[in-house]
């Protein structure tokens, strides 16, 4: 049974956030009295995550994924709860908590943007302690999971984006953190690029049994990464469970398309007692419950005359997306 | 604090600031033209004020010539590392950048503080040097140990308020983001350090002496050079120098508790 690496008890945060009314009038104002109000944007979460998991933060913009993470590698203080990750206490951002711990920003960067990336992974290893064969096996590795190779010598403002995010990633990854924090790491990336980090996070994640929480608004991250999920609302945690229940929850009904061999078995099938979504001549959609496809088709091929049949699961992004509005799930 | 990791990483600083300026030749070469132009134009400047009186606030020309090469060399440090870390602190909060800095292992004043180098600074801080020895001529200064000493002590405690005041007022980036003003008013005031001290009214002395100390940046060691410093007033130097240093250390402690991060 894998401990728990993350524990995370009562988090709360607020921010003093100003606001201003709009025009000039608004503008003096709020130049001479600003007007200051505290916004609670994370509200009471509780939560824990295990050695080797790899968790996907859901969420809206503004929900408060990114503030989550932010709290959990240390960067922001906590307003009110507890956090332990890795058994300290973040926010002190203890020497060894770092080398512990990394944080990858899909829209920042830290490599050094007029050198080639290989100057920078060696800055890197000399903050990490590395001595110079390590360091160079480490980034062997690395480059060669990430399939970069010529990349690490041109200079970074000449790379394209996904060459980019993979020297952000080794840059990130040299000192071989337990745990990775992402934060929408796939921003940007053509789908190819994506696909390729994808693959590699969860090669890393098998080799070095890393715990990774992650939150991208690329449902195919999410849906080939996480095997769970925590839904953000508003600040609150309104889901945490298997991604796998969340979508059976939130969609519990598949679609069948039937193609009858003619016009009366389709006829005939429409008025057997299945919820039809639509018929268009010989062809007819089903919307059949999850837990009974099996013995409905049974009868459908028993029954009928059918020609051809496809099964479709409903969009992932659209079941995902009444996750990001909705605030309870209670499973 | 391992010293050798803090070396090793400060070498590893020089290798990739060195490296990313050499990228732009040109930019280099046209630093080093401004550096030469600025002191001649600033000798030019100060010959015009000492034109028709020998005197200002007591010094003569070749005296001042002192001030203006402490002046010049301070410049040239500034040039070289304050200007290029410091300013950039503000563009790291701006940014949210940030947050790679604070989630390394080392210590993030340290980090930031050090991590470029300009080296065209360095043609202003030779040239500064090079003016120094020749008032040292001029002047005929003796040039023994204890007067090497408090001239090493009395520049080195000028560096150390300078960096501290540029740094203070960085750190207020925290929770004003925007500092941009307030560290080129910092930049004029040490213009004005290219003067004697007594050449203004006692007023300016006051707040040059207690509000903004820029008279002991460069007042207090050119009286060194001249044997005119009083021991006090080394002291004085040395401890405002201390002070300084840990009130912007914990200042930036202190600062970091209310880093939010920028919104991403």
């Amino acid at each position: 049974m894998a401990q728990n690496i993350i524990d995370v008890r009562n988090l709360s945060k607020s921010f003093d956030i100003s606001s201003k009314e709009p025009g000039l009038k608004g503008t003096i104002k709020h130049f001479f009295r600003r007007q200051t109000k505290s916004l609670k944007v994370i509200k009471d979460i509780s939560f824990e995550i295990k050695a080797g998991e790899i968790v996907g933060f859901l969420g809206a913009n503004g929900a408060g994924k990114t503030t989550i993470l932010k709290m959990l590698c240390g960067l922001i203080y906590p307003s009110e709860g507890s956090i332990l990750v890795s058994g300290y206490l973040p926010f002190r951002r203890k020497e060894n908590f770092l080398k512990n711990i990394t944080l990858i920003m899909g829209q920042k960067q830290q490599l050094i943007w007029d050198l080639p990336p290989i100057e920078s992974f060696y800055l890197n290893a000399s903050i990490y302690d590395l001595n110079n064969v390590e360091a160079k096996r480490r980034i062997k590795k690395l480059s060669e999971m990430l399939e970069i190779d010529e990349e690490l010598f041109i200079p970074v403002r000449k790379l394209s984006l996904g060459q980019r995010m993979k020297s952000e990633l080794l840059a990130a990854l040299i000192h071989e953190p337990n745990i990775l924090f992402l934060d929408e790491p796939t921003l940007g990336l053509d789908i190819n690029a994506q696909r390729n980090l994808r693959k590699f996070l969860q090669k890393y994640n098998k080799e070095t049994n890393a715990t990774i929480c992650l939150t991208s608004h690329y449902m195919k991250d999410i849906t080939s990464l996480c095997k769970r999920v925590i839904c953000v609302h508003e600040g609150a945690i309104s889901y945490d469970g298997e991604l796998d229940s969340l979508l059976k929850k939130l969609s519990p009904v598949k679609e069948i398309l039937i193609v009858c061999r003619s016009e009366e078995d389709a006829i005939k099938l429409e008025n057997s007692g299945f919820t039809v979504k639509n018929k268009i001549k010989n062809e007819i959609t089903l919307k059949i419950k999850n837990n009974s496809i099996t013995s409905s088709l049974k009868t459908i091929l028993n029954n009928f005359d059918i020609e051809d049949l496809f099964i479709n699961e409903p969009p992932i992004d659209e079941v995902i997306g009444k996750v990001l509005i909705k605030k309870d799930y209670d499973i | 604090m391992n010293l050798r990791k803090y070396l090793k990483v400060y070498k590893k600083f020089i290798h990739t600031s060195l490296a990313s300026e050499f990228e732009y030749k040109t930019n280099i070469l046209i630093d080093l033209i401004t550096a030469i132009l600025s002191l001649i134009g600033s000798i030019f400047l100060l010959s015009i004020f000492f034109h028709n009186n020998g005197y200002i606030g007591g010094w003569t020309f070749e005296q001042a010539l002192i001030i203006q090469g402490i002046y010049t060399i301070l410049n040239g440090i500034t040039n070289t590392w304050f200007n290029p870390n410091l300013t950039e602190i503000v563009k790291h909060i701006r940014e949210g950048t940030l947050d790679f800095v604070l989630l390394k292992p080392i210590d993030s004043q340290f980090f930031i503080s050090f991590k470029k180098i300009n080296p065209s600074g360095f043609l202003e801080i030779l040239l500064g040097f090079f003016l120094l020895f020749f008032c040292i001529r001029i002047n005929q200064i003796n040039m023994n140990l204890s007067f090497l000493t408090l001239s090493l002590i009395t520049i080195s405690c000028s560096i150390c308020i300078l960096y501290s005041l540029w740094f203070f007022i960085s750190t207020t980036t925290i929770w004003f983001v925007k500092t941009w003003n307030a560290i080129e008013v910092l930049r004029s005031f040490l213009y004005i350090g290219r003067f004697p001290l007594n050449s203004f009214s006692f007023s300016l002395r006051v707040f040059f002496s207690i509000i903004i100390p820029i008279a002991f940046i460069t007042t207090i060691p050119s009286e060194v050079f001249l044997g005119l410093s009083q021991f006090w007033k080394i002291l004085l130097e040395v401890i405002v120098a201390i002070v300084f240093l840990i009130t912007s250390r914990r200042f930036w402690l202190f600062a970091l508790k209310f880093y939010s991060s920028a919104s991403s």
